[in-house]
């Protein structure tokens, strides 16, 4: 198939069908609405089942409901429409359902504004609701990357049993692309194993379920799902690591969108002769620290560049143990950094370097004395 | 000897956790037989709640959900649309129900979706003590009205099956009791009407059933048979509520 040009938010409705995906429920809200408007044209028209659900509570009521009964799931929504389907992803989780959802973020906290952000990203991967779960959270940084990381969510979802977000910001669903599409038009449908409720014929029945009253079962549980975390960390870490081949000046660490914009940055710098070397997690969840840490013992120091005020930062911290200098710059709002912002950031950290590496000998020297 | 009774296949043969007294095992036996009787087991997919009876899915010998507070016309609108043809129950109490969950029963019930609800009306929190519920009676002593209800401060009990009723989009609505076996009776008969509607894909369906509650109303069961009679049925009026257009004969016949 020849490509063609989509904005972000249908491609990813596209991507879903074409992965074999025919039920959405979702509930509109900026900037994701395209997702749904599209999903309610296509759909039909491909069999499927589009339900515009009451309140995103409801709508991820409605994808546990159609997950539990063994069919592939898509739900979309954006940051304050997230935090409502918190508490059914704990329970989908719990129950070990394979859900997609997409969240492309909005400017926060609180009703925030319509504008992109990476604000969420504490929220997926670390705290998305009570109790201890994972979700599997994929970022990507173009339109098509979006369409590939849609179909890998359903792959993984499936495989672990786990919910998979991809989690993309208001510029990647407004925003158009050429993308190309895999054949077929319409994936094939989800087998429903040995888990799903499709009415117990000529079998036990079954319980989806998350109550656990005896706190050993409870216990043992939570074991699980850990172990199971475990095996998804060691195998599905993805990332991307650029102009690393030699020893670089300076690492750029980013995520979606923001990626992009530090990508033309180092360029820039670069063709002046500038050493920045970039790395990105694909995998948001499971973090790729090994990856990360790779890329940093490349570098001399790190500038970290997010549209939050420092939420990926702490990963990143954790992934170089305080064995590099990191420096940080964020924006929030709807304000999207510019190459020309990323790069002036680059220079002024570049600029320190020496007089900064003096500092903390002259302090240490001033302790010993002391 | 010819056996003229035999217990449900529908129920798990198994104790329940329910306090002596409570209808709640009644109204299950009701819902296990319908399933039974309608001969849909093997396509009928339960959804329990939280509150008493969350632990329903032990009871149900079908395929069950847990659903979290007040979401299961949710997760059943998702099974149901997912797989039109399973025949899709909630199983819900009036916390559940008619105060966190009233969103989602509204727009079940709006939406037209083609699943039964069972809706037990105790006029009390169970599982949490004793607590207010929105179907609390005027004066009625809870845990968090100890002076009885004061329907200036929080309103008078939501009559749910009068409310559902009241939407435009078709449905079978009815309220029953299970407080004497002649109302026990109407009660089966009415969810044997509201799971056949199901079946034959007309419409969605809502029994509300009038149960006690002996340990949290602080009477006997004998006592609390008779506070329901006295107390609930005058606000609570038994009887079909809605039913869909042109409906009755087919269902009746069975």
């Amino acid at each position: 198939m020849s490509k063609i040009l989509m904005k972000g938010n249908e491609a990813v409705g596209e991507a879903a069908i074409r992965a074999g995906c025919l039920h959405f429920f979702g509930y509109p809200i900026t900037p994701q609405s395209e997702v749904p408007e599209y999903l309610a044209r296509r759909l039909p028209e491909v069999g499927g089942v589009f339900v515009q659900a009451e309140s995103e509570v409801a709508a991820s009521n409605m994808i546990y409901g159609a997950a539990g009964v063994g069919v592939r799931v898509l739900t979309t929504s954006s940051s304050p429409g997230i935090s409502l389907m918190a508490e059914a992803l704990s329970y989908i989780a719990a129950c070990e359902l394979p859900v997609v959802l997409v969240n492309m973020m909005r400017a926060g906290p609180g009703l925030g504004g319509i504008l992109p952000a990476q604000g969420d990203y504490l929220q997926a991967t670390k705290g998305t609701a009570h109790g201890d779960f994972h979700l599997i959270v994929l970022a990507p940084s173009s339109v098509q990357e979006a369409v590939n990381l849609v179909m890998l969510a359903f792959e993984l979802a499936e495989k672990y049993r786990n919910p998979a977000m991809v989690i993309g910001d208001g510029m990647i669903g407004q925003m158009m692309e050429p993308v190309e599409f895999p054949e077929p038009a319409v994936g094939k449908p989800l087998d429903p194993g040995d888990w799903a409720l499709t009415g117990c014929k000529d079998r036990p029945r079954r319980i989806v379920n998350s109550l656990y009253l005896d706190p050993e079962a409870c216990n043992r549980h939570n074991l699980k799902l850990t172990e199971k975390w475990r095996r998804i960390t060691e195998a599905e870490q993805r990332s991307e690591s650029v102009y690393l081949d030699e020893p670089c000046d300076i690492l750029i660490t980013s995520f979606g969108m923001t990626y992009r914009i530090c990508k033309t940055a180092a360029d820039e710098l670069r063709a002046e002769g500038v050493k920045v070397g970039l790395f990105r997690p694909i995998t948001l969840a499971p973090f790729p620290y090994a990856a990360c840490r790779a890329a940093a013992d490349r570098c001399d120091r790190i500038l970290d560049v997010e549209m939050n005020m420092g939420q990926m930062l702490e990963d990143v911290k954790l992934a170089v143990e305080g064995t590099k200098p990191i420096d940080f710059l964020g924006t929030a709002g709807g304000v999207v950094p510019s190459p020309e912002d990323v790069a002036k950031k680059i220079r002024e950290v570049l600029d320190r370097r020496t007089p900064s590496k003096k500092a903390p000998r002259a302090q240490r020297k001033t302790k010993d004395r002391a | 000897m010819k056996k003229i009774f035999t217990s449900t296949q529908l129920l798990v043969d198994r104790p329940t956790h329910y306090c002596p007294g409570c209808t709640h095992g009644v109204i299950h036996r009701l819902v296990a037989e319908v399933i039974e009787e309608l001969g849909i087991r093997e396509r009928t997919v339960g959804i329990a709640p939280v509150g008493c009876s969350v632990l329903a899915y032990e009871y149900f010998n079908v395929d069950m959900f847990e659903a979290s507070h007040g979401r299961a016309p949710a997760v059943a609108t998702g099974a149901k649309r997912a797989r039109p043809d399973l025949i899709v129950f909630s199983y819900q109490g009036d916390g559940d129900l008619a105060s966190i969950g009233m969103g989602e029963i509204v727009h079940a019930a709006n939406r037209g979706e083609k699943i039964t609800v069972v809706f037990v009306n105790n006029a009390i929190y169970g599982m949490t003590g004793g607590q207010m519920a929105p179907t609390t009676m005027p004066g009625q002593y809870s845990t968090t009205t100890p002076g009885g209800r004061d329907v200036n401060l929080v309103g008078y009990p939501v009559r749910v099956a009068e409310l559902i009723g009241s939407l435009r989009t078709p449905a079978f609505v009815a309220r029953a009791a299970v407080h004497t076996p002649k109302e026990i009776l109407r009660a089966k008969e009415y969810l044997r009407q509201a799971f056949a509607h199901q079946v034959a894909g007309r419409c969605f369906s809502l029994v509300e059933i009038l149960s006690i509650c002996p340990t949290n109303w602080g009477l006997s069961a004998r006592e609390s048979e008779k506070w329901l009679e006295r107390e609930m049925k005058p606000y609570y009026p038994l009887g079909i509520i809605k039913e869909p257009p042109a409906a009755e004969a087919e269902v009746s016949r069975g």
